[in-house]
């Protein structure tokens, strides 16, 4: 503090603000040093940005706001959009959010409230782990065991079983390789992470929160629903936005299940695309300049989802935050 | 004062159906390996305020937790002896513990409102309880607010968020709070320990308004309080009654040496 009395003995020197200034030589160069990368992250951000748009701008002028809404995509005669990348980005990853946030809240609430203590370290440890198994490895378990599955079992259970395939979103033939399958892995991968966040801040609820509705006569479950899970709400919903960047720009494991066509199908049957995928399956082989600008731009426009999701999804937690306090 | 009124139902026979009437016969409480109340007998009478009193640590807010049964929820915990309320054994096996902490209603002593509006914090306890029609709703918002006397102060601003209020108006509205259930019983654990004498001083006149109504067992450090408030007390010390009785004769002529020791403050 600003304030604080100095020991009499040893005046204070002349000038001296804690923060700003004198101090000893290690004291600068450590100022220094921090600072140096606290400015180099934004710097570095924008170097990247500048990058990405430099190299897709002979494609971005050449298409306009057509590459952003045209489904034609061949290299050869120089046709490029991103359509159905862009469709396909956004709701695998929206769909894998529905899956996901659920049952991430689910395990959540199971470990903080009712999982036996000596039960809840091992548990949340496993769920935990989901998070470091590689992509590529969630991509080949999801080839060998979970395309199978949906194409022999989940998917007619929707279509016939259910009745689903009156409706143009579970419509058409069951390869396996779609947009559900897309979804469902990512579900599996982003729940790791929604769920270690929401666990958390569920067992930062204060006692008082929960004392409150247990002495109104409320049942451990209509305390978690009303005083625990709404107390928590902010800290939930920034799990559910950490599992969404993540499924935004996750790109092996998807690129091996989405079945990769520049196509847009209402039916999550049907195989899709997403820009990160894309961009890893072509830029290898990319055929020419225009060809290599395109996924640039795919680049760009990731970014620039990326980026309004985050927006959106910050001001949705602090609009939240401040609706609970104000 | 009225304190040595005879209850309406006197000591005839064993449950006496007696609405907020608090009875605690050989209670025994242990956290662990360790017991917190020793073999606690006390009658608390309907319609009065009790407080009890006695140094930090000495089992007053266990007790008072365990007149709801809120200890129920920590675990590793366990009791011998009875306790009745209105005449229930509140610990038999088939005891509905949602219903007696609705007839049962508790205040802390750091005040806890829901995060959400001033009007569904006190709406709480009766949309848990039933469906409330809109109306009855606003009915039993408004009276349980005018008995805490924040009617006046809240009225335009039912739907701001309950936090937007002060220490002591957040602390008054969780007594609205527990007042909408319609309780026979208030237990309040040092309801003014961390609010201003102003604040304190409503809470305390609050008090005097509602023991016509129910029964109040108050927890409090604050030997004046107990004093101004109460019409009963009982000295806990480690774990154990030593002595309860009427609140003048407590403070006036203590029949105990450690009571009188405690009042005088010469420990604790
Ligand atoms: N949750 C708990 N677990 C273990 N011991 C507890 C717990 N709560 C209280 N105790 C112990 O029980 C005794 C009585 O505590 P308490 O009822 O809170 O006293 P008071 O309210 O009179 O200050 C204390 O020794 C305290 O350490
Ligand atoms: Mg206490």
């Amino acid at each position: 503090m600003a304030g604080a009395p100095a020991p009499a003995e040893q005046p204070a020197p002349p000038d001296d603000s804690p923060t700003l200034g004198g101090g000893s030589v290690g004291d600068r160069v450590y100022r220094t040093l921090t600072t140096a990368f606290a400015v180099a992250i934004p710097v570095l951000l924008a170097f990247i940005t500048f990058e990405v748009v430099a190299a897709a701008w002979p494609a971005l002028r050449r298409f306009g706001f057509g590459f952003l809404t045209s489904s034609a995509w061949d290299p050869q005669r120089e046709l490029f959009g991103a359509a159905p990348m862009i469709y396909g980005t956004v709701v695998s990853s929206v769909l894998a959010l529905i899956l996901a946030a659920p049952l991430a809240l689910g395990v959540a609430i199971f470990l903080s409230e009712f999982c036996p203590r000596w039960l809840r370290q091992p548990l949340s440890f496993l769920v935990d782990l989901l998070a470091a198994i590689p992509s590529v490895v969630y991509g080949l378990w999801g080839m060998f065991f979970l395309l199978p599955i949906l194409r022999e079992k989940v998917m007619p259970f929707l279509a016939t079983t259910l009745g689903l395939a009156r409706t143009p979103f579970f419509s058409g033939p069951a390869y396996g390789n779609s947009m559900l399958a897309a979804a469902v892995i990512l579900a599996i991968m982003i729940l790791p992470y929604i769920s270690a966040v929401s666990r958390e801040v569920l067992m930062a609820v204060p006692r008082s929160q929960r004392e409150a509705a247990l002495a109104m006569g409320a049942t451990r479950w209509e305390m978690i629903r009303d005083a625990v899970v709404p107390y928590a709400r902010t800290g939930i919903l920034g799990g559910v936005i950490l599992g969404l960047g993540r499924a935004l720009g996750e790109t092996m494991a998807v690129t091996m299940l989405i079945g990769n066509r520049h196509e847009i199908s209402p039916s999550l049957f049907a195989p899709g695309y997403t820009l990160a995928s894309v961009i890893a399956n072509e830029f290898a082989e990319a055929t020419n300049e225009l060809h290599t600008s395109a996924l640039m731009a795919c680049g760009a426009v990731l970014l620039v989802v990326t980026l309004v999701v985050n927006g959106i999804a910050r001001w949705l937690v602090w609009s939240v935050a401040r609706e609970q306090k104000a | 004062m009225t304190a040595t009124r005879p209850d309406r139902a006197t000591p005839t026979g064993e449950a006496r159906e007696v609405p907020g009437l608090v009875e605690s016969r050989g209670f025994n409480f242990w956290y662990g390996p360790k017991q917190a109340l020793k073999e606690i007998s006390l009658t608390i009478r309907p319609r009065s305020v009790t407080a009890l009193i006695g140094p930090s640590g000495c089992g007053k807010s266990t007790f008072l937790r365990s007149l709801n049964r809120l200890n129920d929820i920590i675990p590793e915990t366990r009791h011998t002896g009875s306790i009745r309320v209105g005449g229930e054994d509140i610990y038999a096996p088939r005891v509905d513990v949602v219903n007696l902490r609705q007839r049962v209603g508790m205040v802390f002593q750091r005040w806890n409102p829901f995060p959400r509006s001033i009007f569904d914090n006190v709406a709480y306890g009766p949309r848990l309880n039933g469906r409330p029609s809109r109306a009855d709703l606003d009915a039993i918002v408004e009276s349980a607010l005018r008995r805490t006397a924040l009617w006046d102060e809240v009225k335009d601003r039912l739907r701001q968020s309950a936090l937007s209020l002060s220490g002591g108006q957040q602390q008054r509205l969780c007594i609205a709070r527990a007042l909408a259930n319609r309780p026979e019983v208030l237990l309040l654990d040092e309801p003014c320990s961390a609010l201003d004498p102003i604040a304190t001083q409503k809470i305390e006149e609050l008090l005097f308004q509602l023991k016509s109504e129910l029964t109040i067992v108050i927890v409090t450090h604050n030997l004046q309080q107990a004093a101004r408030v109460s019409d009963e007390t009982a000295f806990f010390f480690l774990g154990e009654v030593i002595e309860h009785d009427v609140t003048a004769r407590i403070f006036t002529s203590p029949k105990v040496g450690r009571t009188e020791d405690y009042i005088t403050g010469r420990f604790g």
